[in-house]
């Protein structure tokens, strides 16, 4: 083995592992034939990582592999992943080849050995199955019976070499407990690999909590930090967050939150693929009013996601039934999808996977939450906190519409903000709480806020009956917010106040009809004197024109007279123009305008 | 490396069993190079002619070597007489050799 290839860059290249999560904080998985270095304490899931990379490469990139166990003998791997649902007797028959490395109890030590036989029949197997991937399960184990540091620097080395020219991409795995029993070779691994990934498990307040940390990745960018790891169905499942930049369409449409009242509220529904929040004490009807959301979700036929902590689905279902609503059908036809943890049993970053993998498996268009708080129960409130935030990221991510719960302690909806922390993030924010007033115990229920949306700032009751819940106005009088029998009463007193005012409406367009009645009568009776005075007037006037001609007539007559000429017709016109003439000289001043009338 | 073969000494000699073993090396590797020199050593003077040793190169006969469910080089396997054992390494601790080998005690010097 000579280093005839190593003048030779080659340009770093990235093969998917196919492990959630992973390839995305990797940015693109493992370094193409190159070495990989898993370090981590036991139980960390050091050889699931390596095992499930080399399933899915044979599963999914059709590239056989080879993995040499130091540790666990191939029965035992067999065994271990049978959980994950791989087929690993299958995949044994064709693609992988699993080398049992293990050197028998019996076997005794004389003096120092080397790893290159092993790598001289690692090649001849390699050939034989066209392999592309290897992995060292538990190298450390191999290395220890070196008992010399010096030794396990040489064979590390011979292992180097073989690597760079074997065109294998390779997976090596090592024991490594916690910071303080490093091995001794543990920087030569380092330095041999080009990347190297630390996984850990540690308690945080009882609960197990699992990381993955890659501490360098030679020639590439990564995600620094540590990441959760769970297992799932399918293997390690890594909690990577999404990408920094948050891309999510604003969609127009509204959603019924179910409650017709509550829509009008919110002017008309929620916006499609927006978080609304719902906070309250116990007993709040909190689960009523995401069951109400639910339920309508599924009769629009939309596949909807109910996910419920430390309470099962079907009692879930059998308290909402009593309140109207009724989910039994939509889970049978597998519309509606139920998810119930328990808090206790898991930690949140677990939960938060699984739910994760059911958006993709069931590919919801809304979603509930109920309650998210229950998260805080286990753990750390810090990662319940993270593991909320994520959650609610994935969910638009998904652009699903989703209604989630989150209990608060007292009246004050700002004790969330102190809590959970997802008032913050969430789109809509209501808020449930109690009215103790007049011996009764009324909830209320209020829009703290809603983004893009122009929402009543009113409160409003909500009254649960077996017809289902609703909302009602309550009445403020007096700065006060009055509910239940309260609000009845008002509504009564309201109501007999509403027919007085009736009785006064109709008494007093009575009168007024009346008045009406009376001034329309008394113009009809002027209108008549008006018309008469006019025919009068108008009269007048034309006995004004027969007078000016006469008077015209006796002029000339006079001057006939003096002149001596037509005396004899005089006589009867002077008999008249003597008559007019006493009337005309009294309205003589006015005469001209008069006669234009 | 080719296959050696040593075979056992003239019938009548006075060695009850006949020891055989193979040996598993890695071409020219350092310890390989060793184990040879350090077996020889120890069959030319507490076996004298009743061994049978086969030596194999993995190097050239990876297959085989997989059959025989060796990884680790230099390794002694002993056959037979039963019960079989192991020894990885140089075999430079010649009584832990022996030892393996089942040879009783008093052959030892």
């Amino acid at each position: 083995m000579t280093a005839k290839k190593s003048a030779n860059p080659r340009l770093l290249s990235k093969v998917a592992t196919g492990i959630h999560g992973f390839d995305e904080i990797s940015r693109g998985g493992l370094p193409l034939n190159r070495t990989s270095l898993v370090v981590g304490g036991p139980g960390t899931g050091k050889t699931v990582f390596a095992l499930q990379t080399l399933v899915n490469a044979a599963r999914q990139g059709r590239q056989p592999g080879i993995f040499v166990a130091f540790e666990e003998g191939t029965r035992a791997i067999f065994a271990n992943a049978a959980t994950f649902g791989w087929n690993l007797p299958a995949l044994a028959k064709s693609a992988l080849f699993f080398l049992d490395a293990r050197l028998s109890p019996t076997v005794v030590q004389s003096g120092e050995f080397e790893l290159s036989g092993m790598l001289a029949i690692l090649e001849a197997k390699k050939r034989e199955l066209g392999a592309a991937w290897i992995v060292f399960d538990g190298i450390d184990v191999l290395l220890a019976l070196l008992q010399n540091p010096v030794a396990e620097i040489r064979e590390i080395h011979c292992l180097r070499d073989w690597l760079a020219h074997a065109d294998l991409t390779a997976i090596i795995t090592a024991k490594m407990e916690g910071d303080t029993a490093s091995p001794a070779n543990y920087g030569f691994m380092q330095f041999m690999a080009d990347c190297v990934i630390r996984l850990e498990r540690r308690l945080e307040q009882g609960i197990a909590l699992r990381r993955l940390e890659i501490t360098k990745y030679r020639g590439s960018d990564f995600s620094p930090g540590e990441f959760p790891l769970s297992f799932g169905p399918q293997g390690i499942e890594v909690a990577a967050p999404g990408s920094a930049v948050t891309s999510q369409r604003a969609s127009l449409e509204r959603v019924s939150s179910g409650f017709g009242g509550l829509d009008s509220m919110l002017g008309g529904g929620v916006f499609r693929g927006t978080t609304t929040l719902i906070t309250g004490a116990p007993g709040t009807s909190k689960t009523t009013l995401v069951g109400k959301f639910a339920e309508s979700a599924c009769r629009r036929g939309e596949r909807t996601l109910f996910v419920s902590f430390d309470e099962g689905g079907e009692r879930i279902r059998r308290n909402l039934t009593s309140v109207g609503i009724h989910l039994d059908g939509y889970a049978k036809s597998g519309l509606l999808r139920m998810y119930s943890g328990r808090t206790d049993a898991i930690n949140p970053e677990e939960h938060l996977i699984r739910i994760a993998a059911l958006l993709l498996e069931h590919q919801p268009r809304c979603m509930v939450i109920d309650p998210l708080s229950a998260l805080a129960k286990s753990g750390a409130i810090s990662s319940a906190r993270a593991v909320g935030n994520r959650l609610i990221y994935q969910v638009r991510d998904h652009h699903i519409t989703a209604f989630i719960t989150s209990l608060v302690e007292g009246d004050d909806p700002q004790a969330e903000a102190t809590q959970m922390q997802i008032s913050t993030i969430a789109d809509t924010w209501i808020h449930l709480s109690y009215l103790v007033r007049g011996g009764e115990r009324n909830r209320a229920l209020t829009i703290v806020k809603s983004r893009g949306t122009r929402h009543s700032n009113q409160v409003r009751e909500l009254v649960l009956s077996a017809a289902g819940p609703a909302l009602t106005e309550v009445y403020s009088s007096g700065g006060e917010v009055l509910m239940g029998t309260l609000r009845w009463e008002k509504e009564a007193e309201e109501r007999a106040r509403s027919l007085e005012r009736q009785a006064d409406f109709t008494q007093k367009r009575r009168e007024l009809r009346f008045a009406e009645a009376d001034i329309a009568a008394r113009i009809a009776a002027l209108q008549v004197d008006l018309d008469r005075a006019r025919g009068e007037l108008a009269r007048y006037s034309s006995d004004d024109d027969a007078q000016r001609a006469s008077s015209s007539e006796r002029k000339s007559e006079a001057l006939k007279m003096r002149g001596s000429d037509g005396a004899a017709a005089a006589v009867p016109s002077k008999r008249r123009g003597a008559r007019v003439s006493a009337k005309s000289r009294k309205h003589n001043g006015d005469q001209a305008p008069r006669r234009g009338s | 490396m080719a296959r050696k073969r040593t075979k056992a000494g003239p019938a009548g000699a006075p060695v009850t069993t006949v020891v055989v073993m193979r040996l598993y090396i890695a071409g020219t590797a350092p310890n390989s190079v060793k184990a040879i020199a350090n077996l020889h050593a120890i069959c030319g003077r507490y076996l004298k002619d009743g061994y049978k040793l086969e030596i194999i190169d993995v190097c050239e006969h990876p297959r085989r070597a997989l059959a025989d469910g060796v990884l680790v080089t230099p390794s002694l396997a002993k056959v037979s007489p039963a019960p079989t054992s192991n020894v990885i390494g140089n075999l430079s601790d010649t009584g832990s050799v022996l030892a393996a080998l089942g040879l009783p005690a008093g052959a030892i010097e």
